[in-house]
């Protein structure tokens, strides 16, 4: 199921402005690797180009390969939209559809992409609500709006949606940093769990998570106010956190950074 | 005194008197605003109820003689509902779509600032020449006979703009998260527009069509040029003159006895139930569709 990533030479723009410049990676499957670097370096830019989540943003493209396993996801007759459904994505705020039961909103994936039986639904979004935790908490109340859960409940709520759709990657723009430590502590052992079946990504500005759950960290950094972001190095955890192979990485690493 | 020390101060009494002044400022204008919306109302509760019955809601004006008691709306009832819905019918659709491409697709481009600009002068264009333009178009260049439809078309081009914007501003309001959330399962932008987007907004587009109704409703002049007048049942608003409660109101304002006056008192106090009757379906449809109400 989990996949591996291949990016070479990726430019971001939008518009006429470069956010992130010549970015070359690969991302291992069955790993957590994590994005940090300070506001504005990119990472996040960088993520969504991982799913074309990108090019959503009118005036943005990107110029450079993605490579899922041997398939080109910028190539010229791919659709962005089936790239979508291999890569799945949590955003930095909980966004449950308003509108919709908490059953309604993991199944929604599904249900908006083609025809389930009820009884499927019903597998899935029990295996997946189990699969983020969240089943003990909501199995009582499956028809309730999502909204009425907590912060850290609806980001469970809308990790569950996003494997209901059972993507090959799941990427995490700062899933955490509007949660409380507990609910955070929650997300973790999640992610945690769920690397044994995807390839995960996560942004994160928190530096101890990233050394709580990423295998690889990559640091991004930018010359300056306006310049592009891009990637300073990339390698085990253990090795960002202890034995940096830049001075750049070090610096922000211990704070030192400016 | 400790407000020496801190620099913490009581409130000075020039910003007493302020706020005092202003409060009552905020008040009387409020008072203002709601005289002339309350004795409206009372007058025509007042006037209305004489000839508020039965007879008034099932027949029509046919074989009423011009100094006779008696006499209904019932033909004016039939052609308002019949001219609002399928005004309603033409505009709606049109609006809604015309606001999902200036919200989702437009994207501030030329196209859509032209559209925008002409939204705008079609909100300012006086009632009269919508019908004036359907009266010179389909009556008098095609040779169409007046119709309930004739007035449902003058009725519509009232209806569109105001639909056009309140959709745009429902639609704005939808939190951008909530497509990337959709976009990013997978789902294509023409199933996020139907199956997210619009069903989020959706209270506040069924407001927005409600005041549109409520708006054309009332409106006599483009309805004199289209639909005619008739004091008979006309069922069918394809062909025909048919009537309307504006119209009725306005006929039977005109006349000299008493008798027609009440008649017309009655027209408005029907025609403002009318009005409210669908506001409140409206609100019901909005309460039956929003997740509030299973939370």
């Amino acid at each position: 199921m989990a996949k591996q990533i291949e990016v070479a030479g990726l430019d971001a723009y939008y518009g006429a402005h470069k956010a992130i410049e010549d970015i070359t990676m690969t991302i291992e499957p069955r790993t957590v690797t994590a994005f940090i670097g300070p506001s504005g370096c990119g990472k996040s830019t960088f993520l969504r180009t991982l799913n074309r989540m990108h090019e959503v943003v009118p005036g943005a493209r990107v110029e450079g390969k993605v490579r899922l396993e041997d398939q080109d996801l910028y190539g010229p007759d791919v659709d962005p939209v089936s790239v979508r459904r291999t890569i799945g994505m949590v955003f930095q705020r909980p966004n449950p559809f308003p509108t919709m039961s908490i059953y309604d909103n993991v199944a929604a994936g599904l249900r908006l992409n083609g025809r389930f039986s009820r009884s499927e639904l019903d597998g899935i979004v029990e295996s997946s609500l189990k699969g983020a935790n969240l089943w003990n908490e909501v199995k009582d109340r499956l028809n309730k709006p999502g909204s009425g859960l907590s912060g850290g409940q609806q980001q469970r709520l809308c990790i569950a949606r996003a494997i209901a759709v059972r993507p090959q990657v799941l990427l995490m723009d700062e899933p955490c940093s509007a949660l409380d430590p507990i609910s955070t502590l929650a997300i973790e052992d999640l992610i945690s769990s769920l690397k044994q079946d995807y390839t995960i990504v996560i942004v994160t500005h928190n530096m101890q998570q990233a050394a709580r759950v990423s295998d690889k960290t990559a640091f991004f950094n930018l010359a300056g106010q306006g310049q592009p972001g891009k990637l300073i190095e990339m390698d085990d955890t253990s090795r960002i956190f202890t034995n940096p192979g830049q001075k750049a990485t070090e610096d922000y690493i211990t704070g030192r950074f400016g | 005194m400790t407000t020496v020390q801190t620099g913490i101060q009581p409130i000075s009494t020039s910003r007493r008197v302020k706020d005092r002044v202003v409060q009552a400022l905020v008040y009387l204008a409020f008072a203002i605003a709601v005289v002339p919306l309350l004795s409206v109302l009372w007058l025509v509760v007042k006037n209305g109820l004489a000839r508020f019955d039965l007879e008034f809601l099932t027949h029509s004006m046919r074989n009423i003689g011009a100094r006779d008691a008696g006499g209904g709306a019932y033909h004016a009832i039939i052609g308002t509902l019949e001219q609002v819905l399928l005004a309603s019918l033409i505009a709606v659709p049109i609006g809604l779509l015309t606001a999902v491409y200036l919200v989702e697709y437009g994207a501030g481009g030329r196209l859509a600032r032209w559209i925008s600009f002409f939204v705008d002068v079609m909100t300012g264009v006086p009632s009269v020449v919508s019908g004036l333009f359907v009266l010179a178009f389909w009556v008098l260049a095609l040779g169409m006979p007046f119709s309930g439809f004739a007035g449902a078309m003058a009725l519509s081009i009232l209806m569109m703009p105001v639909v056009v914007r309140s959709a745009e501003e429902m639609l704005r309001l939808v939190p951008n998260d909530l497509r990337e959330a959709s976009y990013a399962l997978g789902v294509p932008k023409w199933r996020t527009i139907v199956k997210v987007v619009l069903p989020t907004a959706f209270t506040g587009i069924v407001t927005g069509v409600m005041l549109a109704v409520a708006r054309v409703a009332g409106e006599t002049a483009p309805l004199l040029l289209t639909v005619f007048f008739t004091d008979s049942i006309n069922n069918d608003p394809f062909s025909g003159p048919q009537m309307g409660l504006p119209l009725y109101v306005f006929d039977q304002a005109g006349r000299p006895t008493d008798t027609a006056i009440d008649r017309a008192w009655t027209g408005a106090l029907t025609l403002i139930l009318i009005v409210m009757l669908l506001n409140l379906v409206a609100r019901l449809i909005a309460w039956w569709r929003s997740p509030a109400k299973r939370g």
